[in-house]
């Protein structure tokens, strides 16, 4: 790393620490001048009291590792079979323009509408946040694979052609890199809508997770513990977020998008 | 030494439609190539010269007529006809390393043999010191250098290039078809080039085949009997050069009426 490097991150961190204390600020004025009771509106103090004891007695912890090992699973096992599904459909215009309105039909279905069916076929526990997890994820990325196979280089397949690849090699060493960027564009989106989903998730007859913290503090009434859970959730989706966008950018320099 | 036959065209009619009209854009087009020969296609825009060369390189099939590449008839693709193209030859998620030895990936050949060959050709067009360079961070004569070798490195019977320098700006045109006359004086590949730029045609060809539009068909043919390396500024390079102007004149299809009232 750079020194450049070094001192735009710096910068990225005195923004975000900026940020972040100007949202303390107005929420602490808020509470001032509105006045409102502990049970209305937690100040950030005792929030911040909540947090830390949930970090301290561990409780964080067992629940964020079980959130993170659904949402890895439901991520992972929607966008495997995307991106497969997503290349082969792009290399089908017939077969897509009849798959095509199908999904622009079920796209638009919020995840949770399906949540009476998702207990029913698949019961409580991990599964449904998993289910629900898979559908957010599952659109974006199977839509952006079609779209970069779509627009993959004439020269590329006809470079294909010249070097007589069957059809795997075809898949393997140009369509799949060749849409690579796009593909990676799916991710980072369905990342973002399916993190969302998580908590609903977790909502439907979960007995943990993220989720629950919050279905389960609100349930006590304590209104600073759902707070909190809305923090880390925060948190954790901004950094997932940062991640697969450095992860973007890496693509991006390596396949000569931006410079 | 007697020059064997390395492509024979003979009778390639296309037809595209356009909105429902049909446009002849090949008509009846014949011609042979020996083998070691450099023949270019010489025509405007349009003329459907670079259609030829997708139907001699199989992108393209012909409505009537054939192809044959060293006596075998022409239906697709093949590794002993390599096209290089204006531009977008290489894959841009792989070094220059890996884009030379793109060709040589399938072939039934030793691994030590493969990397000999992508290595010597990478020596040919002078880019050794940029082995693991991405496209992107190439100019776009390297890129085209890239192409080259890899082409080369196939060790095809045949190279056809449609305008393989017109994207590049005039010293790396004039450095580049150096490089390709030289390399193509060690190798004896047979090259098909297409090209709309006459200085070009006559820098590099054995013989032209200057192309006339609607419907493209093969006006002239012009052996430039002049050995190489050739001097853009002699006479004898600009006596062919002229010759191919007035042949462009004769041809005239394109020429617009200069009043019109």
């Amino acid at each position: 790393m750079g020194r450049r490097e070094l001192m735009n991150l710096g910068k990225k961190i005195l923004n975000f620490s900026i940020g972040m204390l100007i949202l303390l600020l107005v929420w602490q004025i808020i509470k001032i001048i509105g006045d409102y009771p502990e049970a209305l509106l937690p100040s950030p103090v005792n929030v911040a009291h909540t947090i830390i004891e949930m970090i301290v007695d561990g409780t964080l912890l067992v629940h964020l590792q079980v959130s993170l090992g659904r949402f890895a699973a439901g991520y992972l096992l929607a966008i495997i079979p995307a991106v497969i599904l997503g290349m082969l459909l792009g290399r089908m215009p017939r077969i897509w323009q009849i798959v095509d309105p199908i999904i622009q039909v079920l796209r638009p279905v919020s995840p949770i509408a399906w949540s009476p069916f998702i207990v029913l076929w698949f019961g409580i526990g991990n599964m449904p946040a998993i289910v629900i997890i898979f559908i957010a994820a599952f659109f974006p990325v199977l839509l952006t694979t079609v779209a970069g196979v779509k627009k993959v280089d004439k020269n590329y397949l006809k470079i294909a052609e010249n070097m007589e690849m069957n059809r795997l090699e075809l898949m393997v060493k140009i369509i799949f890199p060749a849409a690579f960027p796009s593909i990676v564009s799916g991710l980072h989106l369905a990342l973002g809508s399916a993190w969302i989903f998580l908590v609903a998730g977790e909502m439907v007859g979960a007995q943990s997770g993220l989720g629950f913290l919050i279905v389960d503090a609100r349930n006590t009434l304590n209104l600073s513990g759902v707070l909190a859970g809305i923090i880390f959730i925060g948190l954790l989706g901004f950094i997932l977020d940062r991640l697969i966008s450095l992860f973007e950018r890496w693509v991006g320099s390596h396949w000569g998008i931006s410079s | 030494m007697m020059a064997e036959q390395m492509i024979s065209v003979s009778g390639v009619t296309k037809t595209f439609t356009n909105n429902g009209k049909p446009t002849n854009v090949l008509d009846q087009v014949s011609f042979d190539m020996k083998k070691g020969e450099i023949v270019t296609l010489l025509g405007k825009s349009g003329c459907g010269k670079s259609t030829l060369l997708h139907i001699v390189g199989g992108f393209l099939k012909a409505e009537e007529g054939t192809v044959y590449l060293d006596n075998q008839l022409v239906q697709r693709p093949t590794k002993k006809c390599v096209t290089l193209f204006q531009q977008h030859n290489l894959l841009p998620w792989r070094s220059v390393l890996k884009n030379v030895g793109l060709g040589l990936e399938g072939e039934n050949i030793p691994e030590d043999e493969k990397k000999v060959r992508v290595m010597d050709a990478i020596k040919l067009v002078g880019l050794e010191q940029y082995l693991h360079q991405f496209p992107h961070e190439l100019s776009g004569g390297m890129q085209q250098r890239v192409a080259i070798a890899r082409a080369f490195a196939m060790q095809p019977d045949v190279i056809l290039m449609d305008e393989p320098f017109a994207a590049l700006d005039t010293f790396n045109r004039y450095h580049l078809q150096d490089e390709l006359l030289r390399i193509q004086t060690q190798m004896k590949t047979t090259i098909l080039i297409v090209t709309h730029d006459i200085d070009e045609a006559v820098y590099l060809s054995d013989r032209v085949l200057i192309m006339s539009s609607h419907p493209g068909r093969i006006f002239k043919e012009l052996e430039i009997q002049q050995t190489k390396p050739r001097d853009r500024t002699q006479g004898d390079f600009l006596y062919y050069r002229k010759k191919i102007l007035e042949q462009f004149e004769l041809s005239g299809t394109n020429k617009a009426p200069e009043y019109m009232i």
